[in-house]
């Protein structure tokens, strides 16, 4: 593994933020976590990984048995880049050690969409980093299919502290799959993910990140985005599995005239789980748009649904929608929308509604010959099916395919 | 066919409707009347089943069977269906889903499509039920379900409120799919009870009795474009006198 550069002003900057804590979410103590894995071999043919963990994989939406219908693949397992290639020429996709070693002018984008001295994770990432992936796309080129990474703990009680650099060149279609698991159903770990995302003026990035942990794990990704004139930013994220805590606040910053971003989280807490999920957008120049949605359910666990548009530019327009319910059992969903304006001309509004499903409901379609379980199922599906647009058929399906997994669980 | 006797029925615990008795036999439409409160609705939905609508005393026979303690669904799938006044909207659960529960596992793509045709809802399959549609557009929701699902026995509460005059045409023209008017009345197998404050539906379909509802209970029988004269001359007032 090549060395990852960093320049001493960002050291210096994480070793003050070593101790801040986050300012949302339980406090993780870093020192329970390994730093060190073993060292993993790299696969020319992910393919050749073992079953156990390519089953855990999948069910994140990453397959490796057949990467035809894939313009690129990284996986890493705990600190290792275990594979990476790319299928399609003008779209990157590699280790971002060695993407730096490779692009000089890359340092420049270091820690430009997200502060290092965030939180204590931040810093935690700088200090002890473990790779991470570089996915690009070239200056008008567009993905055929998707790019697919994953981020697999499979050492128990470690702490995987990765950095990835995501960069749409102008007039580029990136569609990229992130499945992120771990190879024990029940063992602590901890996953710590930055992920700056730029996309360059007429741009389109689709982000679709999957999340299949165990109830014992602590999660923390910390995002920032930057979009620049006509960009496109599409990012939607299904946490179904029990997570012990996760704790995400993702943040895109519309630096150019129209560019619009869309957030979707499809959430579901069992017991034990806790989840502090949010999206955070800052409309900053004229015409930018957004649109935030989120459906948390929950059979027992808490979930905290966030969301924030500010409007700082003329002609923006923003908007929040927020559903919770409650199915069964104690949990709790707390929605937390938020909206700032902060001149005359913008256009921003919120939604939010959390309950349990009405009986009218059920009874409606129990008028129409369903079971009460099948009328139950069929609206939590209902409530689940977020329409996307712009999603490429094949992530569409991915992502149908996930949520109607869990879905049969739950049922 | 329907055979409802003596049926009293409570809703949170406060008695709504006192010795009910109504029978209707296979292929017949009956219409009933009421003023506002009179217990019309809370009738057809003990007759579905609905939890809320509980059977004091009395009981509901279908075909031969006491469905009294029987389920939504259970009556449902015997046969019975029901198209609501204001049926709720239930998000994220498309037109489509609802015309494939339904047909209860019967037809396929070809035949919602062409039920969609007939109800000039076709743009309507992909939409969340009931969300955002006009008054027509949901009671023309509610008949295409019915359509799909084919019932023996159809309740229908007040399928002309709030539907314009060329909605009213259609509903009526689905509303005599459903209950076989083109079929020669001993062929005809299908049943309805309907409730009309307008009677304006009484211009499309063959109703063979009337009812008046007053206070919970079924004060007067007889021919049914009779009775709406008499209600639209005089009002329910003079039903209540000659009842007296």
């Amino acid at each position: 593994m090549r060395e990852v550069k960093s320049t001493k002003s960002y050291k210096d900057k994480a070793i003050a933020a070593k101790a801040k804590p986050a300012t949302l979410g339980e406090d993780i103590d870093l020192s329970t976590f390994a730093a060190e894995a073993e060292a993993l071999p790299y696969q020319a043919d992910p393919s050749r990984l073992s079953a156990k963990a390519k089953k855990q994989m999948l069910q994140a939406g990453v397959f490796l048995d057949d990467t035809k219908q894939r313009s690129g693949t990284y996986i890493q397992m705990d600190n290792m880049p275990v594979h990476y290639s790319s299928q399609q020429e003008g779209i990157e996709v590699m280790a971002i050690s060695e993407a730096l070693a490779k692009h000089d002018w890359l340092a420049d984008y270091w820690w430009q969409a997200m502060a290092v001295d965030t939180d204590k994770y931040t810093a935690h990432v700088e200090l002890s980093q473990s790779n991470g992936y570089f996915i690009r796309a070239l200056a008008g080129q567009k993905t055929v299919y998707p790019v697919q990474a994953c981020l697999y703990l499979a050492k128990a009680k470690l702490a995987q502290n990765v950095h990835n650099i995501i960069i749409a060149e102008e007039n580029s279609e990136l569609h990229i799959i992130t499945g992120c698991t771990t190879a024990s159903g029940d063992e602590p770990g901890l996953h710590l993910g930055v992920s700056e995302f730029y996309i360059k003026k007429g741009a389109k990035v689709t982000f679709t990140m999957i999340h299949n942990w165990n109830p014992e794990v602590a999660v923390r990704p910390r995002t920032g985005t930057i979009i620049e004139e006509d960009g496109l930013f599409l990012s939607n994220y299904v946490l179904m599995k029990p997570v012990r805590s996760m704790q995400m606040y993702p943040s895109a910053n519309c630096v150019g005239e129209n560019a619009t971003v869309r957030y979707n989280s499809i959430l579901l807490a069992p017991p034990g789980s806790h989840m502090d999920i949010g999206s955070r957008v800052l409309l900053n120049a004229r015409g930018a748009k957004t649109e935030i949605i989120s459906r948390a359910l929950t059979t027992g666990g808490n979930i905290i649904a966030r969301g924030y548009i500010e409007g700082n530019a003329p002609d923006v327009k923003g908007h929040l929608e927020c559903r919770g319910l409650i199915l069964q059992g104690e949990g709790t969903i707390h929605a937390i929308p938020e909206l700032k304006g902060n001149l005359a001309g913008i256009d921003l509004s919120h939604e939010a509604a959390v309950g349990k499903i009405a009986e009218e409901e059920v009874e409606y379609l129990m008028a129409r010959g369903l079971t009460r379980t099948e009328a139950t199922a069929t609206i939590v599906r209902g409530f689940l099916r977020v329409d996307i647009e712009g999603l490429p058929p094949e992530l569409d399906a991915e992502l149908k395919k996930a949520i109607e997994a869990s879905e049969k669980e739950l049922m | 066919m329907l055979d409802i006797k003596h049926l009293n029925v409570a809703v949170d615990g406060k008695e709504i409707l006192r010795d009910v008795n109504l029978s209707i036999g296979t292929g017949e439409t009956h219409a009933l009347f009421g003023p506002n409160g009179s217990g019309k609705t809370t009738l057809l939905m003990a007759i579905m089943g609905f939890p809320r609508y509980q059977v004091t005393k009395g009981s509901i026979t279908f075909k031969g069977k006491d469905i009294t303690k029987l389920d939504v669904d259970e009556r449902a799938r015997l046969g019975i269906g029901i198209s609501f006044q204001r049926p709720p909207v239930v998000r994220g659960v498309k037109t489509k889903d609802m015309i494939v529960a339904a047909m209860m596992g019967r037809g396929n793509e070809k035949t919602i499509t062409e039920l969609a045709e007939r109800a000039y809802l076709t743009e309507f399959l992909d939409r969340d039920i009931n969300y955002g549609f006009s008054g027509g557009e949901i009671k023309r929701a509610e008949l295409m379900q019915l359509l799909a699902q084919k019932p023996e026995l159809t309740l229908l509460d007040e399928p002309e409120s709030g539907v314009d005059l060329v909605n009213i045409a259609l509903i009526g023209e689905l509303l005599n799919q459903l209950l076989e008017k083109d079929c020669p009345m001993r062929k005809r197998k299908c049943m309805g009870l309907i409730i009309t404050h307008t009677g304006h539906i009484l211009q499309y379909i063959n109703a063979r009795t009337g009812y008046v509802m007053l206070d919970g209970r079924i004060v007067c029988q007889g021919d049914p474009h009779e009775i709406l004269t008499t209600i639209k001359e005089k009002g329910y007032e003079e039903c209540a006198r000659c009842v007296k």
